[in-house]
């Protein structure tokens, strides 16, 4: 996406009217950044490459006290993909669910991670917490968190090959062979 | 019996609708430790061992890897994964209809509120409002079900702490309540019994009598916990002080549920972010100010006597009507209905071969379990099947505050520290 594209969609942002006004300054302060009301939540989709800087703001500005949940979405084989205008789909999307005591309110950020540069920034330095999620999807998805102190297998043997959640890696790959059973 | 009846009742704090307490903004300062591991032995003194996985205080397969200087834990790091199961994975293998039969395995303690959030998210997805009924008896339940996994965790921690009278009391009053789940539901655990569209039956014949009848013996149990324990000198040496963690620790670590309010933090879902009908019921959030593996183990006695009385009002308030929605499309239709309608026929096999379509779309959607915030991330894709299945595990967060709770203590203290955080190992590993 060039610059003239890009700055035309920052402001299809502001037109739309955003009911949210946390979501709202985050639109304004991050270039690409797109307001969706899912089902009544709001939802920012971001860049990755400000992932860390969104996590930062939140924080430290809008009191968004615990960053709940980090997960990814694998959409290689999606029937029909849900996007709102405006952001350029990649295979992955990385999801974090942000809520803010103070306030007592909720915000979800998803960004873009492309198949064959499967990066983000960590989120551990503004939110600890997210550190078992990370090795999670890392583990699950193979999706790379930079920056993140203890980046292993989480749940699956250290030794493991692949990732189980991503679409391709089909379940039962790899036999179960019983005891005395002559095997494959 | 009233909240002052209770020994300790003036060392617990409470909050009530009246008096809503405001929440204090946090400062921060970073006391994460023991992440990066391992490390090359700092000097010979210092020893690594294995605490599980197949220790019977690690509540399932949890392992902690701790460094100890003689008998004082220098560092600590949970390792979880024993009992991964791809629980995710394989609800993406299954229709709507029946992801209610995995997502309850997750939480085997408390698996109504697993079915619960994952209800809502696919009736959120689907933009499906339920009747009265079906949200009562859902709070009904899920309340019921607090009741037995805290009265877990009261026989799972008395037997860890060595109180092992304590155990069986637990035991025999968590089996009160889960007789009457049975009644209700058909199964002890592993219910299925919240489903996308309400729940899978009416409430049995005669039900009031039984739960109140329950109330009654578990709120007698309870009572006979707390003589037992709460003013025991020997109970108190043990956790009193034990395993202390701070608001900021906690939000820093993600935790939530019994071990955040601990801290002196009024949060809880139920009174924050109102779901079924909770604003229509009176209990209070109970907290306290020490955040030790005493005031852990008082939460969660005082959090039986709300559930008590939530549960008396759902008896009391229980709406008539339908106990789910009256929607071909996600309920199926009454068993008399097929043998005279064709349409009947059709939507009954339809529904349980392929399931039904959801539009494409995402939510979160989180509802407080025993033991903290669990949520529920659905991605749909159209298809009758979900494109991505994520349960949000208090468990799995609130492990992490194992680290900096038992640094720093004795070995024999850790053990204490893992059974309060009380960790359901299903759920953490899925």
């Amino acid at each position: 996406m060039d610059a003239d594209e890009a700055r035309e969609e920052t402001h299809k942002g502001d037109d739309e009217v955003v009911a949210d006004d946390v979501a709202a300054a985050a639109v304004v302060k991050f270039p690409n950044t797109v307001f969706h009301d899912s089902h009544g939540q709001p939802v920012v989709h971001v860049d990755r490459g400000v992932w860390l800087e969104l996590a930062q703001f939140l924080r430290d500005e809008e009191q968004f006290t615990q960053c709940l949940d980090v997960t990814a979405v694998d959409h290689v084989l999606d029937a029909a993909r849900f996007l709102p205008e405006g952001v350029h789909a990649e295979r992955f999307e990385v999801v974090a669910n942000f809520l803010s005591h103070p306030r007592n309110r909720r915000l979800r950020a998803i960004c873009q991670v492309p198949a064959a540069d499967p990066q983000v920034a960590s989120l551990t330095e503004p939110y600890p917490g997210v550190n078992f999620a990370e090795r999670e999807v890392y583990d699950l998805f193979g999706i790379e968190f930079t920056g993140h102190p203890d980046l292993t297998r989480i749940l699956m043997p250290d030794d493991w090959q692949g990732y189980p959640l991503r679409k391709d890696d089909a379940p039962a790959r790899v036999p179960v062979t019983f005891k005395e059973d002559p095997g494959p | 019996m009233s909240a002052t009846d209770v020994p300790d009742a003036e060392r617990l704090e409470r909050q009530t609708d009246e008096g809503a307490q405001e929440l204090r903004p946090t400062e921060r300062e970073l006391p994460v430790t023991g992440m990066p591991w391992p490390e090359q032995e700092r000097d010979g003194d210092t020893m690594i061992i294995n605490l599980g996985p197949q220790h019977p205080s690690t509540h399932g397969v949890l392992r902690l890897m701790m460094e100890l200087d003689g008998e004082r834990v220098l560092r600590v790091k949970p390792i979880v994964g024993y009992l991964h199961t791809g629980m995710e994975k394989t609800g993406e293998e299954l229709t709507y209809v029946q992801g209610g039969t995995n997502v309850t395995r997750m939480d085997y303690a408390s698996p109504l509120a697993n079915e619960l959030v994952y209800s809502m998210a696919v009736e959120r997805l689907l933009d499906v409002e339920l009747p009265p009924r079906a949200i009562w008896i859902r709070m009904l339940l899920v309340e019921l079900n607090r009741m037995s996994s805290h009265l877990l965790f009261q026989a799972t921690n008395g037997m860890d702490i060595g109180a092992l009278s304590m155990m069986i009391y637990g035991w025999r009053d968590r089996e009160d309540t889960l007789r009457l789940l049975e009644t209700i539901t058909g199964l002890r655990m592993n219910h299925n019994f919240i489903r996308p569209g309400g729940v899978a039956a009416d409430m049995p014949d005669g039900w009031e009598d039984e739960v109140l009848a329950c109330c009654d013996s578990v709120e007698r149990g309870v009572h006979e916990y707390e003589e037992l324990l709460t003013e025991n000198p020997i109970w108190q040496e043990r956790t009193v002080g034990v395993g202390t963690i701070t608001t900021d620790q906690a939000l820093a670590l993600g935790v939530s549920g019994p071990i955040l309010r601990s801290t002196g933090f009024p949060w809880d879902l139920r009174k924050a972010q109102p779901y079924l009908a909770y604003d229509e019921v009176d209990f209070d959030v109970i907290y306290t100010e020490n955040g030790d593996c005493f005031d852990r183990y008082r939460i969660r006695i005082h959090e039986i006597y709300e559930s008590i009385k939530i549960v008396r009002q759902c008896v009391e308030k229980m709406p008539l009507g339908d106990y789910r929605v009256q929607d071909r499309k996600v309920t199926p239709p009454p068993r008399a209905r097929i043998d005279e309608s064709m349409e009947a026929l059709i939507h009954h096999f339809k529904l349980f071969t392929e399931g039904f379509k959801v539009p494409p779309g995402e939510t979160y959607v989180a509802v407080e379990s025993p033991r903290g915030e669990i949520g529920c991330y659905l991605v749909a894709d159209g298809t009758g099947k979900p494109c991505r299945l994520h349960i949000r595990g208090p468990s799995f967060y609130n492990l992490q505050a194992a680290g900096p709770m038992t640094e720093g203590s004795m070995i024999a203290d850790a053990v204490a520290i893992v059974s309060s955080i009380d960790p359901i190992l299903g759920e953490v590993d899925r």
